[in-house]
């Protein structure tokens, strides 16, 4: 149950780091590349030592390799929104807006919770995602408030992704069972960072669109599956190797 | 004394040149030309090693690969800030690269296969690299000179980086390898070419030469990597491709090949496989990103106005 939990965040750490990877090089101006690649860089501090604990409470019959590198895309439990492709630059900001907002919100409350690794990755990870947000937001102000194309692709990418936000703060069976921070409970406080930013950006708050949810059980897009095609052809060509 | 003579005496007293001193406008051009392709090659150079971060095969080779990419944007920025100091802004430069004018590592234009090839960038570009740029620690004009010392850092955890890929490919399977053989065989002789034309055809290095811009020949050079090299190829188990390859007790160094200069010289004029690959993903990014940095410009202006508004009122 708690391992559930553990590879659920790591899982999701992951595959946005994996995401975020796909821009380097390729990024708008080099300070936004070396921003990115920064950011890129925690999720995936951040999900090595979530997959080691996982690891660990497995009975350390996995390494946080086998567990990110073999596992089939029903058995990945990130949030549907992290695996949506990066789209144009607009695209990727807003979705990595609206997780920073609940992954600060996240971090604060598991800073507080009883298991004490959780508690301790979760300190060291607050430190990043305060910036990571502070990063996003500042780019949602920027393209919303920029020029009209700007606005225009920012408000297409916030109503595209409006409807993989709402899993964000669903709350998965493995969490009502553990003692530890329940998603639903920052629901009110997710929404209103987001539109306070929103406001800011002069952008529209998006009309309640229908809600997608199933990630965290293992339920995914058509994307993830490429996803890990990719990430995993290593691993997967050539099983057992050491590199 | 001119200010030619002062220049000069700089010069032969291994003080720096700063951006404000008097250079002579060859000096200058020089610069800005040497500069120019070494920034370019960091910002093409991100190209081949990127293509892997997504297939890295465990989470630390990922997250290393995509760290030392993270450094070449580094020390592109470094490189095109230096370039500035002697009046070439960033957005020329980079107008140069993309139609063409500007040059970039012929190394880059070179295909990243298969795992071993990130393992051997690291193991012999960046050992290449590091041997033309350590030098450059001590150029005579001041602000390359001291990009260069943090370049020359980073490059060397790279270089260690590489190595131990090999490493972990040489001590794994026959896979592996046979996988690490293959990429020493493809990546060996377009390294060699990285110390440019032989000397007694390269037309700017005796004036660079002068300047203490450059304080080691194409050949010195590469002949100081022949002999580094092998060494190492030996521990890892791989076998260098070149058939002339032999310890030289007299020179004490290896006498070695010669190397393919029709095939160098056709990939520098733009044929080598990716030239164009390289180029029109530089460009992409560039345009697909215009809209975004015109978006961050005009905001600055509203905000600027906005408290100049403020502070009237």
């Amino acid at each position: 149950m708690k391992q559930d939990y553990v590879l659920h965040l790591a899982d999701t750490h992951l595959i946005l780091g994996q995401r975020l990877g796909e821009w380097c090089g390729h990024n708008v101006v080099l300070e936004q590349d070396i921003a990115m690649s920064n950011i890129a860089l925690d999720l995936l501090g951040q999900c090595r030592s979530l997959y080691q604990y996982a690891a660990e409470l497995g009975g350390n019959k996995q390494t946080e390799d086998q567990l990110a590198f073999l596992r089939g895309e029903r058995q990945y439990k990130n949030h549907l929104l992290v695996e949506q492709p990066n789209g144009d630059f607009a695209f990727t900001i807003a979705r990595q807006f609206f997780f920073d907002v609940y992954h600060q919100l996240l971090c604060e409350e598991l800073v507080k919770c009883s298991d004490k690794q959780l508690q301790a990755i979760a300190e060291k990870s607050l430190k990043e995602v305060r910036y990571h947000l502070t990063w996003s937001s500042e780019w949602m102000i920027r393209l919303g408030d920029g020029t009209t194309e700007s606005h225009q692709r920012l408000q297409t990418a916030v109503n595209e992704l409006w409807m993989w936000t709402h899993e964000l703060t669903t709350t998965a069976s493995y969490e009502e069972a553990l003692d530890v921070p329940r998603p639903s409970d920052f629901k009110a406080a997710w929404h209103a960072k987001v539109s306070a930013i929103l406001k800011e950006a002069t952008l529209e708050i998006p009309a309640e669109s229908t809600k997608q949810a199933g990630g965290k059980e293992g339920v995914h897009t058509e994307h993830l599956g490429f996803i890990l095609s990719e990430m995993q052809m290593m691993q997967r060509t050539y099983p057992g190797m050491t590199w | 004394m001119t200010e030619q003579e002062i220049f000069d005496k700089k010069i032969d007293d291994d003080v720096r040149i700063e951006p404000k001193d008097w250079m002579p406008e060859a000096y200058r051009k020089t610069l800005i030309r040497q500069i120019s392709q070494h920034a370019h090659s960091e910002y093409v150079g991100m190209l081949p090693e990127a293509n892997w971060i997504t297939r890295a095969p465990t989470l630390r080779r990922k997250a290393t690969l995509l760290a030392k990419v993270q450094d070449e944007a580094g020390h592109g920025l470094y490189l095109y800030s230096a370039m500035e100091t002697l009046g070439m802004s960033r957005q020329q430069s980079l107008d140069d690269l993309h139609s063409g004018k500007a040059k970039y590592s012929s190394i880059f234009n070179y295909p990243t296969l298969t795992w071993a090839d990130i393992g051997t960038i690291g193991w012999l570009v960046d050992g290449a690299a590091i041997l033309n740029q350590v030098p450059l620690c001590r150029t005579s004009y001041g602000p390359y000179a001291r990009a260069m010392v943090r370049v020359c850092k980073e490059e060397s955890f790279h270089q260690r980086q590489g190595f131990e890929i090999m490493m972990a490919l040489s001590a794994g399977t026959a896979e592996q390898k046979e996988m690490a053989q293959d990429a020493i065989n493809r990546w060996w002789w377009p390294t060699l070419m990285m110390f440019g034309p032989k000397d007694s055809e390269s037309g700017n290095s005796e004036l660079s030469m002068r300047w203490r811009i450059k304080r080691f020949s194409n050949d010195e050079l590469r002949q100081k990597f022949v002999d580094m090299m092998v060494p190492q190829a030996e521990f890892l188990g791989l076998k260098v491709p070149d058939e002339k390859l032999k310890w030289n007790a007299e020179k004490n160094g290896y006498d070695f090949g010669e190397i393919d200069w029709e095939e160098f010289w056709r990939v520098v004029k733009g044929h080598g496989q990716c030239n164009k690959q390289r180029l029109d993903a530089r460009r992409k990014a560039h345009d697909d990103g215009a809209w975004v940095r015109e978006a961050a410009t005009a905001y600055a202006e509203k905000r600027a106005q906005r408290e100049a508004t403020k502070k009237g009122a």
